[in-house]
């Protein structure tokens, strides 16, 4: 690695691709501690009948679906200097609105459902509106914009439900959690959809590289002609959206929205999907693979700790030292390349602290 | 002669800071005149409204119940003067509590508990001052990782509420005393609590007005840059203001335990924001540099008795005070927004 690293632009390279590579090192290792405890873990089964497939992993894809959705949202938002602390309270308020509107319908039809997807998706959209409109328009600071939806938003959802959790059944949206789809869970299969929509989206025109772009020099991203207001309204919009379909997702498999605990703490999943997944807090480059992988390692990770009997309750915690150490890491790595920088002739003696 | 001669050049290179100074004490005092105007419109209207507001025992209540809320947001006053933010202290005060019942609960000496208390508080804001100082984390996130550690770790501790024995010493905090025994439950009270509070807001006013940290406080939210290049102690001043406020935190922690007697890990949910909108209400900017700890206090009535109003009513459902103290501290960030833009123009 050492080698490589002689022009700059090779160490930008790697020092991008790094970060996945660790996460994937990670997820490997969570992998590796549960096949000590149990070795069956890793098996599939595969149902003669419905031909649907079972086992530990299917149900990592199944659980990382919503962790992906605010992923994916939450690192174009951060790509752009922004944050987006609301992601879980809209999940909430997704699900709410979902919920009570195939509670009040009560009559389990696919219209119904349809209905309660749209709608919940509409409202999501618009507390995304909101935030893109204060962090572009009025030019607030993205995360108290977020932070102030983040409460009104876990509020709100209690006055949808009239601070119950509500509870309905309907056996489409029920089958977007519990079905499967080519023996893969639908949840999963409509995740990596929507990912792969997004990532054309962003990367086959120019969306992406305006939105890095904004990221990395506001300033001289509006001198090359690149409007900031529009962008920022739609990667609050997107996340938001995005959000919504999480929110929807982990409704969905108990059909029932707890107002005050779905999607809470979300927002510090989405995060750290993002860091994982190499892209920097600072905004500027980002890598949707990487925050994707990000959302299987913490999926992993939950998984993990309910499967060593760890109290979940203390998952937080695993998350917060995490988050933190990767921080670590980003700011030497980023102190690293600056030394690197300024003797870029000398001998590139830093590569062992990034290594 | 020489003084016509001088007098031209001598306005002539503090041209462009001058019409500011002199527009300052207006436009920064403005915001904290708006929250002592809203917060007497508030007892004008509740007392033409529902009544029985301007009286002792509402208004001692509302500093007994608000005590907590004012010593954090005092706290909040010190870090959000130098623009940065921290949204550990809700979560702070849920695992100093915990671990202050638990540890009282289980004999353990109350002096020694409340100053353990403090002192946890004051080891997750050096925490996080250290993250920010000296690995350029962003004030929200490494506040942010704060907060989820402390109330994974509270989770860790218990998940249901610990109850403080009735015969604590620690309870002994809020006491009433009777200052003016006025007809029937009418009285003047207080507690050590709000005297606790009180002191502390007394010290940070001298801290922040009359000491040369609290200048630095102030000159690192105008420009850290700037107070760098004056030879400011920054680094120091940005570490102590975040154990500032985690201590703060502490000492919240162990008020609000006295008051109510029992910890949970979700205790002190959103209080972050209700402290943040406390700082905000009183006139403090969201950027840095400008503002008043008496106007955080007054910010926290404001939420107080906000609060009281909304019971009194009935007519709000308890589940909307978020979305309205969201609301309100939405408004003051705009209004400062708004004088910002103004005082750059002129």
């Amino acid at each position: 690695m050492s080698n490589t690293s002689s022009s700059s632009s090779s160490f930008v390279k790697t020092s991008v691709k790094q970060p996945y590579i660790w996460a994937i090192a990670a997820l490997v290792l969570l992998l590796i501690i549960n096949l000590i405890k149990d070795p069956s873990y890793l098996g599939i089964s595969v149902n003669a009948v419905t031909g649907d497939l079972s086992g530990n992993l299917i149900d990592i894809l199944r659980a990382s679906a919503p962790i992906m959705m605010i992923a994916v949202g939450m690192t174009l938002v951060i790509a752009t200097r922004g944050i987006d602390l609301s992601v879980g309270s809209v999940m909430a308020v997704s699900g709410a609105v979902s919920m009570e509107f195939m509670h009040d319908a009560g009559d389990g039809s696919l219209g119904s459902a349809l209905m309660a997807i749209a709608l919940a998706l509409g409202i999501s959209a618009f507390l995304g509106l909101i935030n893109g409109l204060l962090v572009s328009i009025v030019g607030l600071q993205p995360f108290i914009t977020t932070l102030i939806m983040m409460l009104a938003g876990r509020g709100l959802a209690k006055v949808i439900t009239s601070g119950q959790n509500t509870s309905a059944s309907n056996e489409f949206f029920r089958w977007i959690a519990n079905g499967t789809v080519l023996g893969f869970p639908v949840v999963f299969v409509i995740g990596a959809v929507i990912v792969a929509i997004v990532a054309l989206l962003v990367r086959r025109s120019a969306l992406g590289l305006m939105i890095e772009s904004i990221g990395i020099n506001p300033k001289a991203a509006r001198m090359a002609g690149i409007r900031p207001v529009g962008l920022l309204i739609f990667v609050y919009i997107l996340s938001a959206v995005l959000a919504g379909v999480a929110g929807i997702f982990s409704t969905a498999s108990v059909m029932t929205v707890e107002v005050a605990k779905t999607g809470f703490s979300s927002e510090m999943d989405a995060i750290l999907a993002v860091v994982i997944g190499g892209t920097s807090l600072a905004g500027g480059k980002f890598s949707l693979t990487g925050s994707v992988i990000g959302a299987l390692l913490i999926a992993t990770l939950d998984k993990t700790i309910v499967f060593l009997a760890i109290p979940s309750s203390a998952t937080p915690a695993f998350k917060a030292i995490v988050i933190v150490a990767i921080c670590l890491l980003q700011s030497q790595r980023v102190r690293a390349l600056f030394s690197q920088r300024r003797a870029r002739t000398s001998t590139p003696r830093k590569e062992a602290v990034s290594a | 002669m020489t003084s016509v001669i001088e007098r031209p050049s001598a306005p002539q290179s503090p041209h462009t800071p001058s019409p500011v100074s002199r527009l300052k004490p207006n436009l920064e005092t403005l915001p904290t005149l708006a929250a002592i105007v809203i917060f007497v419109g508030m007892i004008i209207y509740g007392e033409i409204a529902y009544g029985r507001i301007l009286q002792f025992s509402t208004l001692s209540n509302l500093f007994i119940n608000n005590a907590y809320l004012i010593i954090l947001a005092v706290g909040l006053t010190f870090v959000i003067l130098t623009g940065g933010v921290d949204l550990s202290v809700g979560a702070i005060i849920a695992i100093s509590s915990l671990v202050g019942v638990m540890l009282a609960n289980a004999g353990w000496n109350p002096f020694v508990v409340i100053v353990l208390m403090i002192l946890i508080g004051s080891a997750f804001g050096a925490a996080s001052g250290i993250l920010i100082q000296y690995f350029n984390v962003q004030p929200f996130i490494a506040t942010l990782a704060m907060m989820f550690l402390a109330r994974g770790l509270a989770s860790m501790l218990s998940t249901t509420p610990e109850r403080l024995a009735d015969e604590s010493p620690i309870r002994t905090l809020s006491t009433e005393w009777k200052v003016i025994d006025g007809p029937k439950i009418n009285d003047l009270v207080t507690t050590p609590n709000v005297i606790i509070a009180a002191v502390v807001v007394i010290i940070a006013f001298y801290i922040l007005h009359k000491t040369r940290f609290g200048r630095t406080v102030y000159a690192i939210g105008g420009s850290e840059q700037s107070a760098t290049l004056m030879g400011l102690p920054v680094v120091r001043t940005k570490l102590a203001i975040y154990i500032i406020s985690g201590t703060l935190a502490g000492l919240a922690a162990v008020v609000y335990t006295s008051k109510l007697g029992i910890a949970q890990n979700i205790t002190g949910v959103g209080w972050e924001l209700d402290a943040i909108a406390a700082v905000i209400i009183g006139g403090t900017l969201l950027t840095g540099g400008a503002g008043f700890v008496l106007g955080s206090v007054i910010g926290a009535l404001v939420l107080g008795l906000m609060n009281v109003l909304i019971t009194r009513d009935g007519s709000i459902p308890p589940e909307a005070t978020t979305i309205i103290t969201g609301a309100i501290l939405l408004v003051f960030v705009l209004l400062q927004r708004l004088v910002v833009s103004r005082k750059r123009k002129t």
